[in-house]
């Protein structure tokens, strides 16, 4: 019999029952866009993740004072404060190195922002320049901090959106003066809406030049400080030419923190791939059900046909042409259910998007070249037996039965 | 030389403790172009019989030589072969394939022979035009009346063009006229060379055969040929 002939006897019989058929098409395709829709929304969860650490700057080394970062913050924390300061001339020095493109300084502390007659609560955060260039800011109006001396800084304010609205309404900030603390600052720049974020949510900050800042707190000590590597493969050199160049600086003491984004990222990475996979797992369980569902199917298919099974090898057929012809059925049923499960997957997927724009929920190419072909072998395997029974009945026997 | 000869065939079946001799040392030849009846009561072994001459059963003991080829011996993929090529099956409940149509129940043989399908559609319009079913191409069975399905089965029998023709109680479930139009055809196909060979306990059709074989209790009590 040829290849051809086998695949059209076998959809032939698949569609002369189309209850049958369908069902165990449906169920196939339940269990592949259960895979398609979950692994979609695990790996969206991630991608959701990764993007938002990224909105932080790319190529991220962060200093901080003390030497464990992962003390978190205790009263024993804060009694065993290092013996130097993160300073602002700490920060300038770490420009001078050859692998760093930028240094940004950051202080930051509470405040009230009073103009226009309103009065309101703010984080002020104190930095430089380089700071818009490091986490890439876009502006609403005006312009981001001015360069200049960074332990001085002129008495200017850039204002997060929300404070902007607050505070001004619809009128134009850029040029007004407000009142922070107890300091009189021309507006110079609002930063565009960013909407909600990991970390900080620049909406409700305020950027002042952080010489200002350190004055208006009273302090010389740098919450952070961030530096842009020249590139992805500098990342782990800048890390340890910032230890070494702040070692040096204070004295041979390794009293800073050295992070970097990436590992933070690869961290959540890991986790939540782990969490997609187990999902992915999770879900194929439905397709092994289904590949069950297909066998029974194809015995019932076999019992139902023995009589033209009995016939077709009367008219000689070999047991295997007849082997092929329930294999290829049952493949058939498992690569139909597998694609509609598909596009029913994909579609899955972008209803969840139109409902949670934020979330990028499309499923891994792994996890659906996965699905597809699990659902495609376990109704091959499963198809063996069925296939098998009827390529050994008596012809004898089975013409009897009518 | 004899297109079959059967030496000393025997079929025994067990059936839980008995033993039921179905068949018992049977020797009967016959040649190109006759037409015999197989006839006896049922149990008598004709069923048997005609199934061991399809190559769907095997003897336990004997030889069988289908145009001088011993098939007993052959692997069953030879066997089936066989039947594609040299053996044509008539049944008398027709066996057609519910889901195909009249030309794809008349094609089957070839496509399980794996010719091409140009050829099949070509020698498929010719059969439908020889048995007149033209205008039936085209239905299924369950939109064919008895006599055209009895029809289509012998188009499909004999579209391999094969050097038997095993017809089981062709007529068992026709009414009498339309079983005499199946019988006049299978009369026709044996007129122009075909060997005949009718499974019947209808002593009126056996009767037109040129040559009856009677079995009883797995035995041939007579043969006409012979005396």
């Amino acid at each position: 019999m040829r290849k051809a002939d086998v695949l059209r006897f076998a959809r032939d019989a698949a569609t002369a029952y189309p209850l049958r058929t369908s069902l165990s098409v449906l169920a196939m395709a339940i269990g592949v866009a259960a895979v398609v829709v979950l692994t979609a929304l695990g790996d969206g969860a991630r991608r959701y993740v990764v993007d938002q650490f990224s909105a932080l700057g790319s190529n991220l080394v962060i200093v901080l004072p003390g030497r464990s970062a992962t003390g978190g913050f205790s009263p024993a924390n804060a009694l065993t404060t290092t013996p130097h300061d993160l300073t602002i001339d700490d920060a300038f020095a770490l420009t001078r190195l050859p692998l760093v493109r930028r240094v940004a300084p950051l202080t930051v502390g509470n405040s009230e922002i009073n103009a226009n007659g309103r009065l309101r609560e703010v984080v002020v955060a104190g930095t430089t320049s380089t700071y818009t260039d490091i986490r890439n800011f876009k502006m609403a109006a005006g312009s981001f901090l001015p360069e200049g001396d960074w332990n001085r800084g002129a008495p200017v304010v850039v204002i997060g959106s929300k404070i902007k609205e607050e505070i001004f309404g619809g009128n134009p900030a850029v040029g007004e003066l407000v009142r922070l603390g107890d300091r009189r600052l021309r507006v110079v720049g609002v930063l565009k809406s960013t909407g909600q974020g990991l970390g900080m949510n620049t909406d409700e900050l305020v950027f002042v030049p952080a010489g200002v800042a350190q004055s208006l707190f009273n302090t010389h000590t740098l919450f952070r400080i961030l530096i842009e590597a020249r590139g992805r493969d500098e990342i782990e050199a800048v890390k340890r030419e910032v230890t070494t160049a702040l070692k040096a600086r204070h004295g041979g003491e390794e009293d800073v923190t050295v992070i970097t984004q990436d590992a933070v990222l690869a961290t959540f990475d890991k986790l939540l791939r782990a969490l997609t996979a187990a999902v992915a797992g999770i879900a194929a369980i439905s397709l092994a059900v289904a590949g069950i569902l297909v066998m029974n199917v194809m015995l019932v298919a076999v019992t139902q046909r023995t009589a033209e099974i009995g016939l077709l090898k009367a008219l000689g057929a070999r047991g295997a042409t007849i082997r092929d012809a329930f294999m290829a059925e049952a493949a058939m049923l498992s690569l139909v259910g597998a694609f509609t499960g598909y596009g029913l997957g994909l579609f899955g997927a972008f209803v969840l998007r139109q409902m949670y724009p934020v979330f990028p929920a499309y499923p891994p190419d792994w996890a659906v070249i996965a699905a597809l072909l699990t659902s495609l072998s376990t109704g091959l395997v499963f198809g063996i037996m069925p296939a098998r029974r009827a390529a050994r009945l008596d012809p004898v026997q089975a013409l009897m039965k009518h | 030389m004899a297109v079959i000869e059967l030496a000393g065939i025997a079929r025994v079946f067990h059936l839980g403790d008995s033993v039921v001799h179905a068949l018992d040392r049977l020797d009967v030849s016959i040649e190109p172009g006759e037409y015999v009846a197989i006839m006896g009561p049922s149990g008598s072994g004709k069923s048997t019989l005609l199934n061991l001459l399809g190559l769907l059963d095997r003897p336990d003991a004997g030889s069988y030589r289908l145009e001088g080829r011993d098939v007993t011996t052959l692997s069953p993929d030879e066997q089936a072969a066989v039947r594609s090529r040299r053996i044509g099956f008539v049944f008398q409940s027709f066996h057609l394939v519910p889901r195909l149509t009249a030309a794809e129940n008349i094609a089957l043989p070839m496509m399980l022979a794996g010719i091409p399908a140009a050829e099949r559609a070509q020698r498929v319009t010719q059969a439908l035009k020889d048995f007149g079913l033209d205008q039936r191409a085209g239905h299924r069975p369950d939109q064919l009346s008895g006599g055209q399905r009895q029809r289509v089965a012998i188009a499909r029998a004999t579209i391999m063009q094969p050097a038997v023709l095993l017809a089981d109680e062709p007529t068992g479930n026709l009414d009498r006229a339309t079983g005499d139009d199946v019988i006049n055809l299978l009369e026709a196909l044996n007129q122009r060379g075909m060997t005949l060979i009718v499974v019947t306990h209808d002593a009126k059709i056996g009767a037109r055969a040129k040559r009856q074989l009677m079995m009883e209790d797995g035995l041939l009590k007579s043969d006409s040929g012979r005396g």
